[in-house]
């Protein structure tokens, strides 16, 4: 098996054997749940559709992918477990990457275990579920640029609150940056053309878009290079570490 | 294999480790000596890749470390201060970790992994959860996991902190067994380890390389190297008789126990003139022994030195 394989599996049992994935999973769902049926007005709506479920996904990672991310460098740096860590044979691109893929691997196995809201929908009516198969691979998309921020900030600090706090607050600057509200602010302060290009950045946006069911490139890039960078960046901040 | 060379160190406008040239043959056992704050364990986490060198090289098995970082990790079996491990996996899931890090087949690896788990008696804890595990039994977890792969270079920092005599005989053990063909590096501040297990001692204080010599060639360094100790009542005429012997330099009794020292000029034996006028003066003593000199005086004579000097350079 090779390093990377190594670290995600170990990553993994760590989620399990402490209560981290219990909770996170029993919280996700319940909040999936309640968020679409009632906030979300998923009955009264009266399409079948998964819109009222997708739409409250940024807001449920912006709590939950924080909490499970703080400690991935944080709490290794504390423990000296990093030494341990890093004087195995392994590259540093090979340690983020297998943390990474625990991570996102584990988010993913909550989106699947949301299934009977997907039943449920079926159920009741006949949607489009090439649609519904597109929200589902928005959100994880998105989960994974969560995690990668997440990754990056955990690197930066050795305390798991402050790299929470970190990743919290990125993450809702990037949810929030294409918000009309926002954009009309920054009108009057910044010329038209980084209006456009910060609408851009909006994870929002591309989020919508994808869950929409139109599968743009520039959507699915945005998250994919997003995700690289926030690694790239993780790796240089541990390097770092080693040699300051 | 290990060479370092110039290799150096600086936090700031600290410098851990400065300009540290070592280099352990195979077959050889070398203890790092050294006061807390000494460099030891940043030498270490340089020689294992962790720490970058702020300048100078670190070889293992003749791969560069900050040049060929896998080859030298792989040749290296390394147990970091502390011995940090997982402490929400069991031993069985840590080390099964460990042997697929290593890219062990696995095989090869369960079976190699049955026999650390033998050697350092770990049979019985294999599937408790590391965090409820004692001190003692943590580090030779730590321990399973530096040599699992049977590495030709082995470096353990402090390996034997925290073990109990027992368990400390057994690591000792270990080592020595596994000393035969490898190479290895172990950083203590245990004198007696040093006697126990090391066939080369070098010293450090404030970052710096003092000494390099074998433990025998440390302790010739003693002042008590050569000296003639014992116990007799009534020994105050012997004192003054003792003082006469033209071999001899000094005399000291122990104010607890009365226990007499005589220190020898240099180069004097005075072993058997001693005994012969204590035979000739009648005088009935027990326990009459030739130092072999005392480590923990060297250490601290070598490593005080450089403190006295590095506060008087500060202050010119």
């Amino acid at each position: 098996m090779s390093p990377t394989g190594a670290v995600m599996r170990r990553e993994l049992r760590s989620y399990f054997v402490t209560p981290v994935a219990y909770v996170f999973l029993v919280i996700f769902l319940v909040l999936a749940g309640i968020l679409t049926f009632y906030a979300g007005d998923f009955y009264e709506r009266g399409q079948s559709d998964l819109q009222p479920f997708f739409i409250m996904h940024p807001w449920l990672y912006l709590i939950l992918v924080p909490a499970i991310t703080m400690r991935m460098w944080a709490e290794e740096a504390k423990d000296s477990t990093l030494e341990l860590l890093l004087t195995l044979p392994l590259t540093l691109w090979q340690a983020v990457l297998g943390k990474f893929m625990a991570a996102w691997l584990f988010i993913g196995l909550a989106l699947a275990l949301t299934f009977p809201i997907w039943i449920t929908v079926n159920y009741l009516g006949d949607p489009d579920n090439g649609v519904i198969l597109a929200g589902y691979l928005g959100s994880w998309l998105m989960a994974g640029t969560f995690i990668a921020i997440g990754s990056c900030l955990s690197a930066l600090t050795n305390s798991q609150v402050v790299a929470f706090i970190l990743t919290a607050l990125v993450c809702v600057l990037l949810i929030l940056i294409g918000q009309p509200q926002v954009l009309d602010f920054l009108q009057d302060n910044v010329p038209r053309k980084f209006i456009n290009a910060i609408a851009h950045l909006s994870m929002l946006r591309h989020f919508e878009a994808i869950s929409r069911g139109v599968l743009d490139l520039r959507d699915l890039l945005y998250f994919v290079l997003s995700m690289i960078a926030w690694l790239m960046a993780s790796v240089l901040l541990l390097d770092l570490k080693r040699t300051r | 294999m290990i060479e370092t060379e110039q290799l150096t160190r600086c936090y700031g406008n600290l410098t851990a480790v400065d300009a540290l040239n070592i280099r352990v043959e195979p077959g050889q056992v070398l203890g790092m000596l050294g006061p807390n704050g000494a460099g030891k364990s940043t030498a270490m986490r340089m020689i294992a890749g962790f720490l970058v060198p702020t300048s100078g090289v670190a070889r293992v098995c003749g791969h560069d470390v900050v040049r060929e970082p896998l080859k030298a990790k792989r040749a290296l079996g390394y147990l970091p201060e502390g011995a940090p491990s997982y402490g929400e996996l069991t031993v069985r899931e840590f080390l099964r970790f460990i042997v697929r890090m290593r890219g062990l087949r696995s095989d090869a690896g369960h079976r190699r992994l049955d026999e650390v788990v033998q050697h350092l008696q770990l049979d019985d804890v294999l599937d408790v959860c590391i965090d409820t595990l004692s001190k003692g039994l943590r580090r030779r977890v730590g321990l399973a996991q530096a040599i699992l792969h049977d590495p030709p270079v082995l470096m353990l920092d402090e390996p034997t902190d925290g073990l109990d005599p027992n368990q400390k005989h057994a690591v000792r053990q270990l080592i020595d067994v596994m000393a035969r063909e490898r190479t290895i590096l172990i950083s203590t501040h245990l004198l007696e380890e040093v006697h126990a297990l090391c066939n080369r001692v070098v010293i450090l204080a404030d970052g710096k390389l003092l000494a390099d010599a074998t433990p025998a060639e440390l302790e010739a360094r003693s002042r008590y190297h050569g000296a003639v100790s014992f116990s007799a009542p009534g020994s105050s005429m012997s004192q003054e008789m003792l003082g006469r012997l033209p071999e001899v330099a000094s005399i000291e009794v122990d104010p607890l126990d009365g226990r007499i020292t005589v220190f020898p000029k240099p180069g004097e034996r005075i072993l058997e003139p001693v005994e012969q006028l204590l035979q000739q003066q009648g005088l009935e003593v027990s326990e009459i022994q030739l130092e072999r000199g005392r480590l923990d005086e060297v250490f601290r004579h070598i490593t005080t030195e450089v403190e006295r000097d590095t506060t008087d350079g500060g202050r010119p």
